[in-house]
């Protein structure tokens, strides 16, 4: 495919093989006329340079994935970074000099905010603050112990001769590289583990201070940066004092702009009801703009865009719609897995340039044999101290996927390129170094740290579905954690999460939330909503009758026992669609009252949807309009699946309880599933023993409109469930008008 | 006081330790905190819970009051509540929340594990019958969704149905339609939250506390 890439590029050059012929004869003569064919290379040059190396990347990415083999030993970044160290072997040989690089001012404004981006906003946030702690013991301490002593060993490796004399570097040099070495990668991080999949405590950890790491990185890197250029014989002693305060300024001003971002981007989407098709942009734009305003500022920026992301979360998805939001997520992965692609292969490339880099034996293996040492030690005494504090310790095993975790990667490598080679003159030996250090610990630690794992048999990530005896049991704890420390009187973890709880829930989300949002948000309906969701996607999937408007299959009595049902039940258990619940309970016995219900949706139905509107053009760039069939079909989907699942029959399971009305009721704005809008409208009917009953399509007048809603169709939530598809008896059948249901047919024909 | 108070003090609280496994510094803060809510009498009454200001807050606030008081947690029979406690009783509620001390046997952890499973399922099985059925399940619910004015009680009515069918499907795996669910008991619940870490969940560190003054 590469060689495809390249003979795309030779036939314009063929091309521009052309034009000199025509140059010697319109010497000395008027321009012959209009030219056919012009090259107009330096004109797309650059836009054109930067999508061609997207799509290598990309294509190589595909060439990856062809072998299952290699993907699953070997993780991608390993093969990118090769990859790059290939074509820059490639560019180096053809060009004779070294084109394409990483760029620092590249990376920093346009590699690194994405996958930062990314990680944040899907950053568990439970998980992260649970374990606060712990991450920042790690990057704040651990980052600063590994880049003293990192430092200070090197330069004692260099007083002690084993570094050649060539390398001038004093102290302060070894500092600055010792803290810029020192700093456990993002980017890194991400790729390895997440081919890895350890549990999700030590994941976050690592990754965690890997994130949190960066304001103690730019701050050590820029006070060493400026000591060694203001001279070590200059700094006083206010200097370090200023450096400790820089500490918390940058950390602290970092978060705080992430946060006002954050805030500034709920509060935005907050509004952004009638013009949903830019809620995507704006959440990009305003994360992208914490971050180059905390840049500018000399702020942490991966702090500002970590804490933008953790923060608007939860208020941004509550007031999105659904489309949005899976917009958000697809590109955002997109662009963080496209720049983290870009950014390995560039760091191949890079390391062909020998330009840049001196080598020195000692000094490439001291750092390696420190920065490994140092960074095991310093996890060791931590998390010793930690463990102090901790409810759950982590042990050896943990540790030691830590200190072995702890990558470093292209983050390193822009810093030292960043280097100023007049202030420091050992910078191109700090280049070999660092190069050879972030291909050792991305290759090296990268390809071993999969067996290690399964060697040490770490604890890996459980994937179980979400239940909701699960989530009402988490639900019950925190409740009674909170009111035990209460009562104990002391004000611990849980109580202080607690008081946030309660903090958001009067001030923030009702402020920061869509009232329709905010109205029934809750932990546990969200569980409940989605598992019916799904198990309604399954149950539908498995052939829930589809009508098709060639023939209704009028049914004939159905049996008490209908096979039917059971078989529904048998569909669900042997599709292992792993519903968990029984929809077993779903009858065709029907009490007087459901006939009812049923018989006046039909009437309803009638009277109902009857005038199609047509409705906007769907390419307008202003408003995707939504199609007025699958508005239709999802509500009536969503009606009657909750219809259903309301009247769990006790006659069926004998669990006691009180039968509730089953009243028809909106459930608002949730998440929908639009896949499973697709899946159901293509339904394939399952043979499977539901012949004898027919599908009957009921729209259900929705009673409960939101109130600010203006319920004029166009401006109807494109956000609505999913076509649901009811089956109504015989009797139901025939009590209620065939009319009625032809009258359906007709209205509802596309649902097959 | 005299010496003879304190020596009776002193052996008090290493029987307390044996009985309870709270270390003597711990079981002095948690006296401090029972004379405070106690008004310094010798026993606590569920009236004495209203001094502690911040638990109005806690949508399941009464059902953590009746475990206090609960003969199933304290070990005083099979069902029924006291109508007071004294300090031991208070010790022994507290011990459900001790951290899990990783270095015992493997037997005492599983153990622990299950009282304080147990002390959970008391606090959902309100009638003592050795069941959580739908009713108290439903109950449950309500209490936790009450904190949110919005979602109305069909709802929490159709959840814990929800969560029942769940349970149902776990516990019993593949039912006949004729078969009956009585309820959640005690094995059933252990099933179902065998997922969870109870070790992480359910504890308070009891290392650093404070007392807090109880009056404004």
């Amino acid at each position: 495919m590469l060689r495809a890439a390249l003979s795309l590029l030779a036939l314009p050059l063929a091309g521009a093989a052309e034009e000199p012929t025509q140059k010697p004869e319109s010497q000395g003569e008027p321009l012959p006329g209009l030219e056919l064919f012009r090259w107009q290379w330096h004109e797309v040059e650059a836009p054109y340079l930067v999508a061609l190396w997207i799509l290598v990347a990309s294509l190589a990415k595909i060439v990856f994935h062809l072998s299952r083999k290699v993907t699953s030993l070997v993780p991608e970044s390993c093969l990118l970074i090769l990859l790059g160290l290939v074509l820059g072997g490639i560019v180096l040989a053809v060009a004779k000099k070294a084109e394409y690089q990483l760029e620092p001012g590249t990376f920093f404004l346009f590699l690194l905010p994405p996958i930062v981006l990314d990680s944040g906003y899907f950053m568990p946030s439970r998980l992260f603050f649970d374990n606060l702690g712990a991450i920042l013991t790690y990057a704040v301490v651990g980052t600063l112990w590994n880049a003293f002593t990192t430092g200070a060993a090197l330069w004692g490796l260099q007083q002690a001769g084993l570094v050649a004399p060539r390398v001038q570097a004093g102290l302060l040099d070894f500092l600055l590289f010792g803290s810029l070495i020192s700093a456990v990668d993002p980017v890194a991080v991400l790729a390895v583990f997440e081919e890895v999949h350890v549990n999700e405590t030590l994941f976050i950890i690592v990754f965690g201070e890997s994130l949190l790491n960066d304001a103690v990185t730019v701050v050590l890197y820029k006070v060493c940066n400026s000591f060694v250029e203001m001279g070590s014989a200059n700094v006083q002693a206010t200097d370090y004092l200023k450096g400790v305060a820089s500490l918390f300024v940058v950390s602290l001003g970092g978060a705080a702009v992430g946060l006002v971002f954050a805030f500034l981007l709920a509060l935005t989407t907050r509004f952004t009801k009638r013009v949903r098709i830019i809620e995507p942009l704006l959440v990009f734009l305003l994360a992208y703009a914490a971050y180059l305003t905390a840049e500018m500022a000399s702020l942490s920026a991966i702090l500002a865009v970590t804490m933008c992301g953790l923060g608007c979360k939860k208020y941004v998805e509550a007031n999105i719609s659904h489309k949005s939001r899976t917009t958000v997520k697809y590109t955002m992965k997109t662009l963080a897995s496209c720049a983290e692609t870009v950014i390995f292969m560039l760091l191949g490339i890079s390391a062909v340039d020998s330009s840049k880099w001196a080598w020195d034996s000692g000094l490439v293996l001291g750092t390696l044999i420190f920065i490994l040492f140092f960074r095991a030690l310093g996890v060791v005494l931590q998390t010793w101290m930690l463990n102090q504090f901790r409810l759950v310790p982590l042990d050896k095993i943990d540790q030691v996927v830590m200190s072995y975790g702890g990558l470093r990667g292209a983050v390193a490598f822009a810093l030292v390129i960043l280097l100023d080679r007049t202030k420091v003159p050992a910078k191109d030996y700090f280049v070999a170094t660092t190069i050879v250090v972030v291909f050792f610990t991305v290759i090296v630690q990268g390809l071993t740290i999969k067996p290690l794992v399964k060697w040490l048999k770490v604890k890996r990530s459980e994937h179980h579905k979400p239940t909701l005896n699960q989530e009402l049991h988490e639900h019950t704890f925190d409740h009674i954690l909170a009111a035990v420390e209460d009562v104990v009187g002391h004000h611990g973890y849980h109580y202080w999460r607690d008081r946030w709880e309660q903090f958001d829930k009067k001030y923030l989300s009702q402020l920061l939330m869509r009232r329709s949002a905010y109205r029934i948000r809750d932990q546990i309906w969200d569980v409940y909503y989605r598992l019916n969701i799904r198990d309604a996607i399954s149950f539908v999937d498995q052939g829930g009758h589809v009508l098709s408007s060639t023939g209704l299959t009028l049914p004939s009595m159905p049996s008490r026992n209908s096979v039917a049902e059971t078989s529904v039940t048998n569909l669900l258990r042997e599709s292992g669609s792993g519903a968990c619940l029984d929809l077993q309970v779903i009858d065709t016995v029907r009490s007087g009252r459901d006939r009812e219900d049923a018989v006046m949706h039909h009437l309803l139905c009638g009277g109902l949807y009857k005038p199609r509107r047509r409705y906007k053009a769907s390419c307008s760039r202003h408003f995707i309009s939504e199609d007025a069939q699958e508005r239709q079909d999802k509500e009536v989907f969503q009606q009657n699946m909750k219809r259903r699942l309301e009247s769990f029959k006790s006659t069926k399971h004998n669990i006691c309880f009180t039968k509730s009305k089953p009243r028809p009721r909106k459930t608002g704005r949730r998440k929908k599933d639009g896949v499973a809008n697709a899946e159901a409208t293509n339904g394939k009917p399952r043979d499977l023993g539901f012949q004898d009953t027919a599908a009957v399509i009921l729209t259900v007048e929705s009673e409960e409109e939101e109130e600010e809603s203006d319920s004029s169709e166009t401006e109807k939530e494109d956000d609505e469930g999913i076509i649901f598809v009811a089956r109504a008896t015989s009797e139901v059948l025939q009590e209620g008008k065939i009319s009625g249901i032809s009258q359906a047919t007709t209205v509802c024909p596309a649902l097959c | 006081m005299g010496v003879a108070h304190s020596h009776s003090a002193s052996e008090e609280v290493r029987e307390l330790e044996g009985k309870t496994g709270f270390s003597s510094y711990q079981i002095e803060q948690l006296h401090r905190r029972f004379k405070q809510l106690s008004g310094d009498q010798p026993t606590i009454r569920k009236e004495s819970f209203n001094n502690v200001p911040d638990l109005e807050l806690n949508p399941i606030r009464s059902r953590i009051v009746r475990a206090f008081f609960d003969h199933r947690n304290l070990r005083k029979g099979p069902s029924g509540l006291a109508e007071e406690i004294n300090f031991e009783d208070f010790l022994t509620i507290m011990s459900y929340f001790r951290p899990i001390d990783t270095t015992m046997g493997e037997e005492q952890v599983a153990q622990s594990r299950k009282e304080k499973l147990r002390f959970l399922f008391h606090m959902y099985d309100a009638d003592s019958d050795g069941r959580i059925t739908l009713e108290e399940y439903r109950n449950v619910v309500e209490d936790l969704l009450s904190g949110n004015p919005h979602i109305e009680k069909e709802s929490a009515g159709s959840i814990a149905k929800g969560a029942m069918m769940e349970a149902a499907s776990v516990c019993l795996g593949q039912m006949e339609p004729d078969q009956v669910y009585e309820g959640i008991t005690f094995e059933d619940f252990l099933k179902i939250l065998k997922g969870i870490d109870i070790e992480s969940k359910m504890h308070i560190c009891f290392l650093n506390m404070e007392t807090m003054a109880l009056c404004h």
